[in-house]
């Protein structure tokens, strides 16, 4: 069935579905009953049959952390294609990082870009504000006044807040508030002039290498403020056996503290940077690290030490991405390919349970961002995600809705990907294709 | 052989042809008349993003003994000052009919994209920290000359192994031919995890070695922050004749150049009866005539 079969109006039946609802703790094989935009008990006359045989049924998948370059690099990506994206990538809620030009760092740009967000439609964007004033880690932004506009959540994501006053500030500050602070942990002295991960591969290929010891140190400190002033932080993708530790550290002591995983890091190794010959494709913040690294961190997220995974979604336009490494910019265009990433990392591995995975994806995003959904129950939205867990497919960045092409997945094949994505019971994927 | 990026990953065979190509040619640079005509016809660009004399210099003369012509392009005061990119300009020179293009390059693994991206042969002459493979393929054909073989030999690299692409070229090259290589110096300025014994005690690191090849201190080491100063590095690092005298007597003694007289080498040693420096640098002229003629397929007699 086709987009033009069906309108934003119908009414749908969803049957022989694997209804996998961390929300309610549910995995279970079931039908869904969608009316009026949300779920409904039963089957209600002039129903669309949807036989979903052998897929699963994900209410509100979320990535809460995106860039979508919009305003001032939409060159890269923009809210539109953004949203593309995330629908194919089979997401219906994101949280966008506000490092933009300008900086997502007032109410009025909060507001712009909600409102700007529903009148595309195809996902719920949630948009995140800068925690200081133009990212310059200087003066607190108005924090309290991008939440009543609609902040999700506070971040200098690219430009982490160095110093320790401010840091402290901004986390005490965010004790009045909903949301967290988000926190991109580097040492940007440790770091400086460096591009990729320290260690065999670097120092074979005679690129600069930054130490998983630049991101630790600095959760270390936050994750001491946290507890210090009792704010919430999220630890955005964490990568270091430090970080790990840091988090578990304030998880035992009961401090307020969330930390989350991307698919790359998940996935792949340093050993991706040799692999295309040192091409910039691969360049990531923080860098790809090797083997036993990723292997604990993929250990921290079956354990739930770590219970979000977010694409940290980093389109470039390509001649960008051509530039030599040290020139070329940070990031992995990751939305079309996360679950398709995390499937094949965590689930085909065996390390965990569909339901325990997306939960990463789903309720631990929103609990870390202070956002709540009830899940597939009556009166609830229906936002809904069908999943073939088992499809194969090549990862082929030209067909990708984001404009960002740059992915070291590129020719990879993975196993698992979303089929449909629906946004408030209308669909704004089908297989494959993107509504408008 | 296609391109000439590295020598890691080079065997053995692929080694010793150049190794005894190479030496073939030196002989061109006993003759009265420099020239043969083993690449006329062909026209090879010297593409420079980084100051080289010795490197840029030796392959000009190598291409010009075997009767190739030769451009020499800079980066500063060229296209590239305009905003144009490495890529475009070197596809424009292979547009040019260009048959070869050498390059040296501040940022490691560039000469390899720029492989795959032309239709001609890329030569190396140099990528960041990764690797320098005419240097390491001529400081093998300098060993090879004065013991007459590699395997077997003990080499011990001194000095900043952090930051050095012919350390890499080196280790590579000499332990593929047999020899074994260990790295010293002071231990921010190590590698890790590159397979080589390091240590950080000179005398330790060159007692009873073959061969001492001294690294290039640079000065902005000083100004970073990884050495004190350039006193306390001569006084832990610097190759002096006393030391080389009580600890490596035998042993041959190299430098890629160029050297701080007085720092890490001193001049005595330098210009002592057991320096090949010199031999480095002509053996460098024949090594380079060596992979330019593998490359270009060189149809005339040599």
């Amino acid at each position: 069935m086709t987009f033009s079969e069906t309108s934003p109006s119908d009414n749908w039946h969803i049957k022989n579905v694997r209804i996998v609802d961390p929300y309610t703790h549910t995995d279970a094989l079931g039908d869904i009953f969608i009316a009026g935009g949300c779920f409904v008990s039963e089957k209600l006359p002039e129903m669309l049959t949807l036989d979903a045989t052998g897929l699963w049924a994900v209410p509100r998948m979320v990535d809460i952390h995106v860039h979508f370059r919009e305003p001032g690099q939409e060159h890269k990506e923009d809210l539109v294609s953004g949203s593309r994206a995330a629908a194919a990538g089979g997401f219906s809620a994101v949280a966008a990082m506000p490092n933009t030009d300008p900086v997502i760092d007032n109410p009025a740009l909060i507001s712009w870009e909600g409102a700007h967000g529903r009148e595309i439609g195809l996902i719920d964007l949630w948009p995140l504000g800068a925690v200081t004033k133009a990212s310059a880690g200087k003066e607190l932004a108005e924090l309290a006044l991008m939440e009543a506009a609609g902040a999700m959540g506070f971040s200098d994501d690219g430009k982490p807040i160095a110093s320790g006053r401010i840091m402290r500030a901004a986390l005490s500050y965010a004790t009045m508030l909903k949301h967290p602070i988000v926190q991109h942990a580097e040492d940007l002295d440790l770091s400086e002039g460096t591009v990729m991960h320290e260690g065999q591969i670097s120092h074979r290929l005679g690129l600069p290498g930054v130490p998983a010891a630049a991101e630790a140190a600095m959760v270390w400190r936050d994750v001491e403020l946290s507890l210090l002033t009792q704010g919430r932080l999220h630890v955005a993708h964490v990568t270091a056996l430090g970080s790990l530790e840091a988090v578990a550290y304030a998880k035992r002591l009961g401090g307020p503290v969330t930390a989350e995983a991307t698919p790359h890091h998940l996935l792949l190794t340093d050993q991706a940077v040799s692999d295309w010959q040192a091409s910039p494709i691969t360049k990531v913040n923080p860098p790809l690290r090797p083997l036993e690294l990723r292997d604990a961190l993929r250990k921290a997220v079956v354990t739930g030490l770590v219970s979000v995974i977010a694409s940290d979604h980093a389109p470039h336009h390509d001649d960008e991405k051509m530039s030599p490494y040290p020139q070329a910019p940070y990031g992995i265009s990751g939305l079309e390919t996360s679950i398709g990433a995390v499937f094949s990392s965590l689930l085909h591995t065996g390390l965990m349970d569909p339901l325990t995975l997306l939960e990463r994806m789903t309720s631990g995003p929103h609990q870390a961002l202070g956002a709540w959904y009830p899940g597939v129950v009556p009166g609830a939205r229906a936002d809904l995600t069908l999943i073939d867990p088992e499809l194969l497919w090549v990862v082929e960045p030209r067909t990708f809705y984001s404009r960002g092409h740059n992915t070291p997945m590129a020719g990879m094949q993975l196993k698992g990907k979303a089929v449909a994505t629906m946004l408030g019971g209308r669909w704004t994927m089908r297989e494959g294709q993107v509504l408008a | 052989m296609r391109n000439f990026i590295a020598l890691e990953n080079m065997n053995a065979q692929e080694l010793t042809t150049l190794i005894d190509l190479a030496e073939t040619l030196s002989e061109v640079l006993e003759r009265p008349i420099k020239k043969v005509p083993t690449l006329r016809g062909k026209a090879i660009a010297n593409v420079f993003f980084e100051p080289s004399t010795r490197t840029r210099n030796s392959f000009e003369l190598a291409a010009k003994y075997m009767s190739a012509d030769v451009i020499n392009f800079q980066a500063s005061g060229s296209s590239v000052e305009k905003g144009e990119t490495l890529w475009d300009t070197a596809r424009n020179l292979t547009a040019m009919a260009i048959d070869a293009v050498v390059i040296r390059h501040q940022v490691a693994g560039v000469p390899g994209l720029l492989a795959d991206l032309l239709n001609v042969p890329v030569i190396n002459a140099g990528d960041g920290m990764h690797e320098h493979p005419t240097q390491g393929l001529l400081d093998l054909v300098t060993v090879k000359a004065h013991y007459g073989r590699i395997g077997g030999l003990q080499i011990a690299i001194v000095g900043d192994v952090l930051h050095s692409r012919v350390a890499r070229s080196d280790l590579w090259g000499f332990t593929m031919m047999g020899a074994t290589v260990r790295f010293v110096g002071p231990p921010n300025l190590l590698p890790s995890a590159l397979g080589a014994p390091m240590t950080s005690n000179l005398e330790e690191g060159i007692r009873g070695c073959d061969v001492v090849q001294v690294l290039r201190l640079q000065n902005e080491r000083q100004k970073s922050g990884a050495v004190p100063s350039m006193r306390e590095y001569r006084e832990k690092f610097g190759v002096t004749q006393e030391r080389l005298g009580k600890w490596a007597p035998d042993a041959l003694v190299m430098h890629p150049g160029p050297q701080n007289r007085g720092v890490e080498i001193d001049s005595e040693v330098l210009d002592g009866p057991q320096s090949a420096v010199l031999a480095q640098v002509r053996y460098g002229v024949a090594v380079r005539m060596a992979v330019l003629y593998r490359l270009l397929g060189g149809t005339h007699d040599i």
